[in-house]
């Protein structure tokens, strides 16, 4: 028992692989390595996104990320940041897999910024020549329930739309539409980017989402460790809301206490 | 006899001299870089170059290499 409040049996599972953790974490933009590591342990994540970059040869023996999340431990997501084309998005993630031995990967194509907005021309190109190529695509994507539905119908294995620009903290902007998505698709669906605070990740969980995937808002807090502690909380507060299934909204008071025995 | 290899490795040229003209593999390459091979991947203009094959492929002047590992990311 690791002090988990979630039911043993609530799992979610995408391509094939069954998870209890539905908060993933991504590794970049800490101070540091033992700080990367420090909050993912305590986010209790099972996934973390990482990126693939060229190794540094004038300092081969700098720490990789390796030696500080091991990944036979914790399930690497390969993203694709960085890449503006499918094909530079295939030859990223096949670099992956052969580092990594992995078919999971994270597609997102981005454009330009300020915005980094999802690129989704570019997005469908490149999941269609990852599937080809034996890839499982949990794809980053617009709010849009069009483009979710076809990545869906392309064998994307999740769907993972914006609740705000990427490093943003806005928190979710769009939780109707979130909601409308959700309903046109079955495979997980997760909100990738936005989160700034806790309330945040338990909104969007309520909303019925299966996980929630966030960088900034843990590494950019002030307290990155004590942040990815109270999203690990809040991921499972906002889970165990949506399943609890909230009270009726109503325009007016309703009295908790009786009003009848009142003494007189 | 093969004498010196002029490779561009991410960009970079490089000039290997392999010993006793022996041809220059992959292995060869991440040893004489100092890399680990358990953490990185290796393409060979634009190919992936399996694990399963570093020591069978001999490299020559005028190969491009792409070597990369994890680095954090979100």
């Amino acid at each position: 028992m690791d002090g988990s409040i979630a039911a043993d049996d609530d799992t979610w599972t995408v391509a094939g692989r069954t998870f209890r953790s539905r908060l993933i974490v991504g590794t970049g933009r800490y101070k540091d390595l033992p700080e990367t590591a420090a909050a993912i342990e305590a986010s209790g994540a099972e996934i973390v996104t990482v990126a693939v970059r060229r190794v540094n040869l004038s300092d081969p023996n700098a720490p990789m990320l390796q030696d500080y999340v091991d990944p036979k431990k914790i399930t690497y997501l390969p993203n694709t940041a960085g890449c503006f084309t499918a094909n530079e998005a295939v030859r990223t993630l096949r670099l992956a897999r052969e580092a990594g031995g992995w078919n999971l990967v994270k597609l997102e194509v981005l454009g330009p910024p300020p915005l980094l907005y999802p690129d989704m021309p570019g997005t469908f190109e490149a999941a269609a020549a990852l599937i080809k190529d034996g890839f499982e695509v949990m794809v980053y994507c617009a709010d849009d329930p069009l483009a979710a539905k076809r990545l869906e119908d392309m064998g994307c294995v999740a769907i993972m739309p914006l609740g705000a620009p990427i490093g943003s903290g806005l928190g979710i902007q769009n939780p109707a539409m979130m909601t409308m998505i959700k309903e046109q698709i079955t495979v997980p669906f997760l909100v990738d980017a936005g989160v700034g605070t806790a309330s945040d990740a338990a909104i969007a969980m309520e909303l019925g989402c299966d996980a929630v995937l966030m960088n900034s808002a843990i590494a950019h807090a002030k307290d990155p460790v004590k942040m990815a502690k109270a999203m690990k909380l809040a991921v499972e507060a906002g889970r165990l809301s949506h399943l609890a299934g909230r009270m009726p909204r109503r325009m007016g008071a309703d009295p908790s206490s009786p009003l009848t025995g009142l003494i007189r | 006899m093969q004498s010196s290899v002029t490779l561009t490795i991410n960009g970079e040229s490089r000039v290997f001299d392999p010993e006793n003209g022996q041809p220059f593999s992959v292995s060869r390459l991440l040893i004489a870089l100092n890399l680990d091979m358990r953490k990185v991947a290796v393409e060979l203009n634009e190919e992936i170059v399996p694990r399963s094959r570093y020591a069978e492929t001999i490299l020559a002047t005028g190969d491009m290499l792409e070597i990369v590992h994890f680095i954090g990311g979100g």
